[in-house]
Order: C-alpha cells, then structure tokens, then sequence
C-alpha cells in the first residue's frame, strides 16, 4: 500500500482498467502527450498507446456523441469533460442521449460511459470552471452521479462505474486532488456504487455531504467534539441515486441533521435527500433539518469565493441551532 | 462525380504584405496608412508586448489571476483592432484582452477582469464589447445575432469575434458561420491560428489543410493571413469590413501565427507538447521585428521612440495596477445584487444573512 494523492488514485484506477479490458478507451481534450491539464491521464498514452488514449478536436458535443458511437461498438469509452462548466456543451449528448440510450432502444443498448470532470471551488479559476452542476445530472433518470471525497474511493468508485454497464457522471472536486494523500492500495478494488460511508460515528447530529463538503464536516465535527456535541458524517459518494438505507439508519440514531452542499441553495441534491428524510424518518426528527449551501448566484468571480463557499462555521452554526431547536 | 476538396484546399494562399525582412512584397495591397498611422500601429504592438511581459510577471508575483499571454499574437490582435471602427462590436475570447484595451476598455479594468472581480467586465458606455469569453465558442454565435442586429438598425458597423485554432471544432462555429451568411449579417469570424488549443497541435484538431476552408461550405468569402505581419491582418480586415458594412456579408479570416508563452498562467508547461526549436523559428517572424525593419527603412522610428512606448506602458500599468488595488473588495452581497433587475424573494433573504456575515 502507498500513500496516495486523489489525483494518483484516479490515474491509477484508469491504468487498472485499461490493463483489466482491451475495450477501455479514454480520450478528450489534452488527454494525450500532456496527460490533461491535471495529469490525471499522466504517461497512460505512452503505456497504451494513442489507440487506446487519445485526444479530441476541441467540441465537448463531440466528445459527448463519439463516447455514445463508441458505446455502441462495445467500447467501454472514459472520456473527460476537461472543467465542469464545459458539461453544458455535452448537455444533449448526456442527459438527452446517454443517459436515455438503454431506456429508448428498450434495454436492447447501452452505455456503458464514465465522464469524469472536475469540479468544485476554492482554486481561482476562470468562470464556468467551478461549478457544482450534479444537480443537473442528478435531475436526469438513467445515469448515476459520483462524487468521491478521498484518494481510497475515488480509485474504488472509478473503477466500479467504468466497469458498470450503463453511465456515470464522475465529478472530481479540483480542491482534493492534491490536497491530502490516503492509503491506496495498489492493487485494483472496487467501491460499491449507489451506497453511502459514515466517515465518521456520533450520536447527537448527522451531518450529510459529498465532495470537498465531507472534510467540511469532518473539520466542523472535530469542533463541535469540543462542545460534547458527536457528529456523524455521512458522505453520500453517489449523489443519484441517493443511498436511503444508510441515511435513514443514521437519522434514527441522532434525530437531527445538516445537509451541506457546495452548490447553491436552488441547486445540487440536498433538497432531495431532505425529501427522502422527511418522507422516512420524519416521526424520528426532533428539529428541521436545515442546509449548509452557497447562495443563489451565480458560481462567483474568484475574488469573493471564501465568502461564497460554505465553511465549516456555517455548519456549525446550523449543528447549534438543530441541537438547540 | 467531382471531387472538389483538393482543388478548393489548393487555392488558398497565404496573404503577406509585409515579409519578415520589412519589405513590402505585395505593393497592390499595401494599406493606404499615413506614416503617423503606421507609428500608431507599433507603438500599439510594443506596448501590449510591454503588457504582457508585465502581466506574466504580476501573475507570478500574485498580483494578477487568469492571464492567457498574447506575445507573438499582436500583429493577428491589434492589426485586424486596426481596421475597426468605435461602432464597430467585438466578441473575444480570453486571450483577446488587447483588442479590448484599444477599443477602449481602461486596463485598471482589465486587471480587476483578470483577478476575478465583477467590476472588470462592468464596460464604460460607448465600448462595444462583451467581456473576454470562457467558454470556446459561446461568442460566435453571438457574433451572427449582434451582426444582424447592426443590419437590422441600420447602422454602418460590424461584429467581429475571435476564437482559436481549436475554437473552430466547436459546432458553435459553424452555426455562427452559417446563421450569419443565412442571414448576410455583417460580421466577422476572426480565427487566431496560433498552431495549438492548449497542447493539441492544429494538425490533430481536423482534417482540413487551412481553417479559412470551413468558412467556404457556409458560402463565406475566407482568407487564410500571415498573422505575423500586421499590414497584411490590417488590410485583409479593412477589406472584409468594407464588404460587410456596404452589404455584402460576412466572412472569415484565418491568420497564421503563434503564441510565444504557455497556453495561460495556470500551470501550463509547453515543453509538453513543443520543442523550442519551433517556437525559436516562429520568433524569427516576428510582428513587431518585421514592422520596425519597414519604419526604421522610412525613418519613422528609433530606439528612443521604442523606449518611450516602454516607459509608457510601464507606467501605466503601474498606475492601473495601483488602482485596481485600491477598488473596493468584492463581496458576496454585490455578486446578489448583480443578479436580477429586482431581488427575487430568495435573494431577499440571503441578502440580508450576507450583509450580516460580512459586517462581522
Ligand atoms: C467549451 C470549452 N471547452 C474547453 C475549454 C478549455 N480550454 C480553454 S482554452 C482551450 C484551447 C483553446 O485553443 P484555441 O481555440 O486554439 O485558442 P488559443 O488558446 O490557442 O488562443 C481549451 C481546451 C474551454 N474554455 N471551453
Ligand atoms: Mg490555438
């Protein structure tokens, strides 16, 4: 086992698979000698060849389409959308045929796609760089939305939705691909999609999240340790659908619960998981179950982003108010 | 059957006036511009030279945020921003900052665009452009409704937007292309061929032998330029733009050329994908150099003209700097402000908890 960067694990899940199936194509755009503009497909042209690892013309639409084409001629396409906003390039390409193609060939095709992107605020990008847009493929039945929050299961999620038969939308948050290493293992392993990990156990709070907001949470739960107040941390690491069981299970124990998202109040899957919560678990609720989001603006121009993004202060605030409710 | 690709690929040739020794190869097309004029011209290229060497190091030092460098473009940027009048409108991309700067834009703005702040793309009245475009291709389509818009007002002007090289894989520009020649929009479609979207040589990026060729299958007149000499960017432009205001539509211009720095500041490296021996022979064209050779030749210029500019530019910049520093920090609550006309009722209130957290 090593010692791995979010960014090691994801090229090391996309060298697994290329090795574990000749039908494995990963391509987009400066995915090839220059291994994409975050490494993550580092020295994986060299190894495999452009056969197999390839750029595109610059045209998301395309990348989109020609993953779908692929599909239909048994590959196994990986391609990379190369920043989040660029999704709405794709937009037809994934939710309108993607995500549709098993459902409208009467589950005679499918689409057995991973679009990885990177997403995600705190780096000072450009506008359309940053963004959570999971909601908007959250929204779309037929394709899964991953989100993971660590090296370890970002190499295990990966390489489960490559190897699933039917589409993921793979979402890396830019913030955590180089920001702390994990004990990877250097074999291939799998991660169970659809299901939730407590990365944390308390009793008095559930504090529910995806993507960069776990460590949110986590650092407001080392907080709140100090007011005796134990929260557990779930992060939902498949955002759609969303793992019920677990969420549930976690309610009937603390009774109380925070929803954090990065995306704005209107956008992103709390509202969602609120829903299924209340629908549930409503009679073992003791307080509302409040959310930490960004506010309805558009993703901010970088300057104002610390304000922006929610922090683990907001989380701890709405903790006070559900525990003093 | 005919086969028509390789006779059409064939015709284009590259358009010089100015080869890289400072002579005028192509006297019939040599632009009518006073001795002041061709002053102006590269005055403009070295400061915005100055400019981006002082903007590569202000991004180094943290004191500029998204800058995607210009160096070996200017003649392709200031010479077609040459040909253009006030009316005219400009639709960038990200890297077309100089044409903004010489269309009015002040550059303390231009630094408030690049670190992030809204008050960069808040254009004084009277500049006719959108702010520099993120998104590959968004602003050719743009460019055919503005374009119509101006033919349908009556007024004498064009739209003009750039992309790159790797912008014209997008589908948005052939839709940009076709919907203004459906329409006989005046506009233009400005490609930057400056070899590389990124890492990805144009060579990958399609199968066509010149880009000027796609405008052809939207029945655009099109015209591959050495966008390494500014005459000829210059007088390709004027006469695209004569066309359109008089009426007669659209058209395309490739220019040929090359950026000397990497992609953006953002961690691109371009030994990656390049070697030095062909950015080296690319620098040998180079606009600024070819040009000086032609005024030095008339007497126009000297070093001390040369070292003006510089001071100048410095100067300049050091005082837009100064100011863009002492702007007023953004805030989340302006950013709520900025969004609707009238607050919605979710703003509202988030406008209230903002002001709250910021006042702490
Ligand atoms: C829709 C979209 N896709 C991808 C990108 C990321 N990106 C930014 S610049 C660039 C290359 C553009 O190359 P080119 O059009 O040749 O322009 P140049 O940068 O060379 O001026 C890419 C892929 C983007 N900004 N927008
Ligand atoms: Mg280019």
């Amino acid at each position: 086992m090593a010692q791995k960067t979010m960014i090691q694990a994801i090229t090391d899940a996309m060298h697994h698979e290329l090795k574990n199936d000749d039908n494995v194509l990963i391509f987009g755009e400066d995915v090839g000698q220059n291994g994409g503009v975050f490494r993550a497909t580092e020295g994986l042209q060299d190894e495999f060849g452009e056969e197999r690892v390839f750029d595109t013309p610059l045209a998301e639409s395309g990348i989109g389409g020609l993953s779908l084409g692929l599909a239909l001629q048994g590959f196994r396409p990986v391609p990379e959308i190369q920043f989040i906003g660029f999704t709405y390039e794709a937009m037809d390409a994934i939710n309108g045929q993607i995500a549709r193609m098993r459902y409208r060939s009467g589950d005679s095709k499918s689409a057995p796609i991973t679009i990885r992107t990177p997403f995600g605020g705190g780096v000072h990008t450009p506008e359309l760089h940053a963004d959570s847009l999971e909601g908007l493929i959250a929204q779309q039945p037929g394709i899964r939305v991953v989100i993971p929050s660590t090296p370890y299961d970002a190499k295990g999620l990966l390489i489960s939705s490559i190897r699933n038969n039917d589409p993921v939308f793979f979402m890396e948050h830019m913030k955590l691909y180089r920001s702390f290493r994990d004990e990877v293992p250097d074999e291939a392993y799998t991660v169970e999609l659809d299901k939730a990990d407590v990365k944390r156990e308390g009793k008095d709070v559930t504090l529910i999240g995806y993507g960069a907001m776990v460590h949110t949470a986590l650092k407001a739960a080392e907080e709140l340790e100090k007011d005796n107040i134990e929260a557990e941390v779930i992060d939902l690491r498949t955002v759609s659908p969303i793992d019920t069981e677990t969420i549930v299970e976690s309610v009937k124990k603390t009774n109380r619960v925070v929803v954090l998202q990065e995306a704005q109040r209107q956008a992103g899957v709390a509202s969602n998981v609120i829903s299924e919560i209340q629908e549930r678990a409503i009679l073992h609720l003791e307080a509302p179950i409040l959310r930490v989001t960004a506010p309805d603006t558009v993703y901010p121009f970088s300057q104002a982003e610390e304000v922006w993004l929610p922090t683990h202060k907001d989380v701890i605030d709405k903790v006070n108010e559900v525990i003093n409710f | 059957m005919k086969d028509v690709l390789e006779n059409i690929e064939g015709q284009f040739e590259m358009f010089q006036v100015l080869d890289e020794n400072g002579e005028v190869v192509n006297k019939d097309w040599m632009p009518d511009l006073s001795d002041d004029d061709l002053k102006e011209l590269m005055r403009r290229m070295v400061y915005t030279r100055v400019l981006d060497q002082r903007s590569i190091a202000l991004n180094r030092q943290g004191r500029l945020g998204f800058y995607a460098p210009t160096a070996g473009q200017e003649a392709s940027q200031l010479g077609s921003h040459f040909a253009l009048e006030e009316d005219d409108y400009i639709l960038p991309a990200y890297r077309d900052v100089p044409q903004l700067i010489w269309h009015g834009l002040p550059l303390y703005q231009a630094f408030l665009f690049s670190r992030g702040h809204f008050h960069g793309n808040q254009f004084p009245e009277g500049v006719n452009a959108l702010s520099p475009q993120i998104i590959i291709g968004a602003q050719i389509t743009q460019a055919a409704g503005v374009a119509l818009g101006i033919k349908k007002r009556g007024k004498k002007a064009v739209a003009v937007t750039y992309t790159g090289d790797g912008g014209t894989s997008q589908g948005d520009f052939y839709e940009g292309l076709n919907f203004a020649g459906a329409y006989d929009a005046p506009a233009i479609f400005f490609v930057q061929n400056n070899q590389f979207a990124i890492s990805v040589p144009v060579e990958m990026q399609t199968n066509a032998k010149t880009l000027a060729q796609k405008g052809v299958a939207a029945g655009l007149p099109s015209y591959q330029v050495d966008g390494m000499d500014v005459l000829a960017v210059y007088a390709a432009t004027k006469h695209v733009r004569e066309r359109a205001v008089n009426g007669d539509g659209p058209a395309l211009i490739e220019t040929v050329t090359y950026r000397y720095g990497p992609h953006t500041m953002a961690g691109d490296d371009p030994t990656r994908y390049r070697t030095e021996d062909m950015t080296s022979e690319w620098e040998k064209r180079d606009p600024l150099v070819r040009l000086r050779k032609l005024l030095e030749k008339k007497d126009l210029w000297s070093e001390d003209d040369e070292n003006k500019v510089i001071d100048d530019a410095k100067e300049d910049i050091k005082k837009a700097i100064k100011k863009a520093d002492d702007y007023p920090k953004q805030k989340v609550t302006d950013l709520i402000d900025i969004m609707h006309e009238e607050l919605p009722n979710n703003l509202q209130e988030q406008m209230e908890e903002y002001k709250e957290k910021e006042s702490k």
